[in-house]
């Protein structure tokens, strides 16, 4: 094993932790925030990639096609929210684990009637197609670069609007203490329904600038969704720099398992979350 | 001299920078109402759920029956013989009264991992369910429903749950919380007629309840003692007068 | 959940005697598709086993379990896995072994996660059971996603004699309803006694229990190790009756569709679960006889119980049970000062 394969194979990790980090951080924010357990997550992963992939063969240009598919996800996300979560939040988690599981149902159905059953590409735009050295004999694809950038970018945006903005304030305020938030004069309904739309928006575009480093496929959400949970539970529930910990660990943990054991690669990062519980039963930052 | 069934000595709680609970010692003898009594957020909770178990303490130590059961888990502190009551209605509301009190002493049994005779053959688990029911008063409930019962009813309950445990020390936090006038009556002359048998720490804020019943008083403020005695010397200490009492009941 | 109302037994004394009698009406009713109603109502049965064991831990216990597929699947390898490539297995060591696999696994996974609660727990259950299911699917000593196959149906011989032959429809039939209705009634006496009781309590109000003086995680945990070793035995039957396993019977989604039918028949009911298997699986068969795409409208359906209908088939039969007893009881005396008319009307009647 010579060095450069060990950087590639760490730059991969990390730039799949990343890509976890960006549905993570809405599902841990949504878990922490609203209190609500929300199967559907993934989905909204899948329904991005899927997005991605009919609009660019529209198109012919991914950027061009998550310009039109933001909103349509971003509106998606309100939608699910004020229809269906709204009823959920004085019910019980085992309701809400049924109603998002309905909902997985739905997408996958409708994602099959659709688009099929096949698995699909997309192609990487022209202009990040090529490849960067590194070093004089490593060669790094440039699209993989440019999606660690844009999810560390976020990742710096949401850390920026939490800790320094009044509406991130509110949210962590939100967390803590629904009823002061409210008394405030704040309408807690609206924060919510932002959270949501926002983890929403942030879980499809992850699909969509990955799809052409992951394929689209049937299933792909549920996938997703997992190892998610694996990233929110490693980094405690409701905290989003857990969550950017927990993705970098799973990131690099499955990467690397794939390569030295890669009949075990999925059971790994399952491995890796039973040593945290078995260390801080809940959770790194909990 | 008796030896007190129960003593805390230096006990302390902190929650991060806030102190709840600060260096607090005092006594509880075998035969005595002793009443804790203070202003809100003077710590009072804090206390009953460091003597219950509820909550580990910071420092300090508490011992029962000569025995130390510092920073002892809830269940286990039950099991010694250390019976608490919750100020906000604690009781299983689908359960009748009697379903109640019988899950409470089904504690006593040891153990509960018996899966195949019905729990209510239990006879002497369902005597001491029995019992207890009685001494609140609401053995005429006991088939009754408990989230159909009143208010008053369901606080009865909530200490009829805690005797049918087969308590030797009780720590009752608030028994009167929310009642009216008339139901006050009733618990007060419960908690006079448990003060005979067993050893009963009360926290109020009912004062004319306290001092009907109580032998003796501890005041605390801020999380701190100001005054620890009996009942007349504490009620006439300047200190509690002027931090606590007042120039009479602020509420009633 | 605390006991079942009479009208209600009177049911379930009814449905059960249908299925125990189905065979002998069934060729009359179905003709040629008896064989295949026999097989149908064998695999639901064998679901309504899965359901209503997690029951006893969502509905009585109150924990949210999304990992029972699991122990159900590992059951189920444990036959296929254990039994000799090239002739019958033996049950009497097929079925202990993996029941005392199933209990491991879910003793272990408790251990890790009893003393978690709500969302984590229920995501803890997730990710474990997926732990299991990439186990098996990546890697090759169960066939990964190809699944693996039972050579034959395990023999059950008893001094040199076979007892049962589980290759015939009707016997396997059989046994998975007496399993159905044996587990039902264990579970019921479960309920009743102390045990049953705690649990019970745990979930109305885990404080007081504690505070009662039981250690909560003991009991929780003794029910999340029964409910997965009955899972582990509706596998068993599930292995016996497909001779294959494959890898999505180990998935959360299979899991997930449990619960539902746990919530369709009626939470903590017991019996709610049983009806709500074969009502789950009504519904899939309808629905995919008109439509490839059976999970969008089953999806819809979930999503409305939920909104609608959170007491299930179960609350339905209550509500339906007391207006009946309702109808034969006399009116109490204090429930309505009668008007004048009514009393000239009852003296009409006299």
């Amino acid at each position: 094993m010579d060095p450069s394969f060990i950087l590639i194979q760490t730059l991969n990790g990390v730039q799949y932790g990343l890509l976890l980090f960006l549905i993570a951080s809405g599902l841990t924010l949504i878990f922490g925030i609203m209190h609500i357990i929300n199967l559907a997550h993934g989905a909204l992963y899948m329904v991005g990639a899927y997005l991605a992939f009919w609009l660019t063969g529209y198109t012919g240009n991914l950027f061009l096609a998550i310009v039109l598919a933001l909103p349509l996800a971003v509106a998606l996300g309100i939608a699910i929210e004020r229809f269906l979560i709204q009823r959920l939040y004085e019910r019980d988690h085992l309701d809400q684990v049924l109603l998002t599981f309905g909902l997985i149902l739905v997408f996958d159905a409708l994602q099959s009637i659709f688009w099929g059953n096949d698995v699909h590409g997309v192609a990487v735009p022209a202009l990040l197609s090529g490849s960067i050295a590194l070093t004089d004999n490593l060669n790094y694809p440039v699209y993989r670069l440019f999606i660690s950038a844009i999810c560390l970018a976020i990742a710096l945006g949401m850390y920026v609007l939490i800790q320094r903005t009044r509406l991130g304030m509110i949210i962590r305020g939100g967390a803590s203490n629904r009823e002061m938030v409210s008394a405030l004069g704040i309408n807690i309904r609206w924060v919510y329904t932002l959270v949501f739309a926002v983890g929403a928006a942030l879980a499809a575009f992850a699909g969509m600038i990955a799809a052409p480093v992951s394929s689209v496929y049937p299933g792909m959400g549920s996938t997703i969704l997992i190892i998610c949970f694996v990233v929110v539970v490693i980094g405690g529930l409701g905290s989003v720099k857990g969550a950017f910990l927990g993705a970098l660990m799973v990131g690099l943990v499955y990467t690397w398992g794939t390569v030295l054991v890669p009949q075990f690669a999925g059971a790994v990062v399952y491995a890796l979350m039973a040593a945290v519980l078995l260390w801080k039963p809940r959770g790194l930052f909990a | 001299m008796t030896e007190p069934i129960l003593r805390t000595e230096s006990l302390t709680r902190r929650f991060g920078g806030l102190v709840a609970v600060n260096d607090v010692t005092f006594t509880v003898e075998a035969r005595e109402v002793h009443a804790i009594i203070g202003p809100n957020g003077a710590g009072k909770s804090t206390m009953v759920n460091l003597l219950s178990g509820h909550l580990v303490p910071s420092s300090g130590r508490v011992i029962f029956k000569g025995r130390d059961i510092t920073g002892m888990s809830a269940n286990r502190v039950s099991r010694i013989g250390i019976g608490r009551s919750f100020q906000r209605t604690n009781i299983f509301p689908s359960f009748s009264c009697l379903e109640n009190c019988q899950l409470a002493a089904q504690s006593r049994l040891g153990h509960s991992f018996r899966f195949f005779r019905r729990a209510s053959s239990y006879r002497r688990v369902v005597a001491l369910a029995e019992k207890g029911l009685e001494m609140c008063g609401l053995s005429h409930q006991a088939h009754t429903r408990a989230s159909a019962m009143s208010y008053g009813e369901q606080r009865q309950l909530e200490i009829g749950m805690v005797l049918a445990t087969n308590p030797e020390f009780l720590v009752l936090d608030e028994p009167m919380a929310g009642m009216g006038r008339e139901e006050s009556h009733h618990v007060v002359e419960l908690l006079r007629e448990l003060g005979t048998e067993y050893p009963l720490v009360l926290v109020e804020h009912d004062m004319d309840a306290v001092f009907s019943i109580a032998h003796r008083l501890t005041v605390m403020v801020n999380g701190e003692v100001i005054a620890s005695g009996p009942l007349d010397s504490v009620r006439q200490d300047p200190a509690v007068q002027e931090a606590y009492l007042g120039d009479g009941e602020e509420d009633a | 959940m605390h006991s079942v109302s009479r009208p209600i037994q009177i049911l379930l004394v009814l449905l059960s005697a249908l299925l125990l009698l189905y065979p002998l009406f069934g060729e009359a009713l179905a003709g040629n598709a008896y064989d295949y109603w026999l097989q149908k109502m064998t695999t639901v049965m064998i679901l309504a086993i899965l359901a209503v064991s997690l029951d006893l831990l969502v509905g009585v216990a109150g924990m949210v379990s999304i990992a029972h597929a699991a122990f159900f699947g590992l059951a189920g390898y444990t036959v296929v896995l254990v039994a000799p490539e090239w002739e019958p297995g033996n049950l009497w060591i097929l079925l202990p072994a993996a029941l005392v696999i199933a209990a491991l696994a879910s003793l272990v996974m408790g251990l890790l996660i009893i003393r978690t609660s709500g969302i984590f727990f229920i995501m803890a259950t997730i990710a474990f059971s997926q732990m299991i299911y990439y186990i098996f699917h990546d890697s090759d000593f169960a066939g990964g996603s190809d699944g693996a196959y039972l050579f034959s149906t395990p023999e059950t011989m008893v001094m040199g004699r076979s007892l049962l032959d589980l290759g015939d429809r009707l016997t396997l039939f059989y046994v998975t309803l007496i399993s159905l209705l044996l587990i039902y009634l264990l579970l019921r006496i479960v309920l009743r006694a102390p045990f049953g009781r705690v649990l019970i309590g745990i979930r109305e109000n885990e404080q007081r229990v504690r505070a009662l003086g039981y250690n909560p995680s003991f009991y929780k945990l003794s029910a999340f190790v029964i409910g997965g070793t009955i899972a582990g035995f509706a596998g068993v039957l599930s292995a016996i009756q497909y001779q294959y396993i494959d890898p999505s019977q180990v998935n959360w989604h299979l899991s997930a569709e449990v619960l539902v039918m746990v919530i369709l028949g009626g939470l903590g009911s017991l019996y709610g679960p049983i009806l709500g298997a074969f009502a789950f699986e009504g519904l899939h068969y309808t629905f995919s006889s008109f439509t490839r795409h059976w999970q969008l409208p089953m999806g819809i359906v979930v999503i409305v119980m939920v909104l609608m209908l959170p007491r299930g088939i179960a609350g339905g039969l209550e509500w339906l049970s007391e207006r009946l007893g309702r109808r034969f009881e006399a009116p109490a005396p204090s429930a309505r000062k009668p008007t004048e008319e009514h009393r000239a009307a009852e003296q009409h009647n006299d």
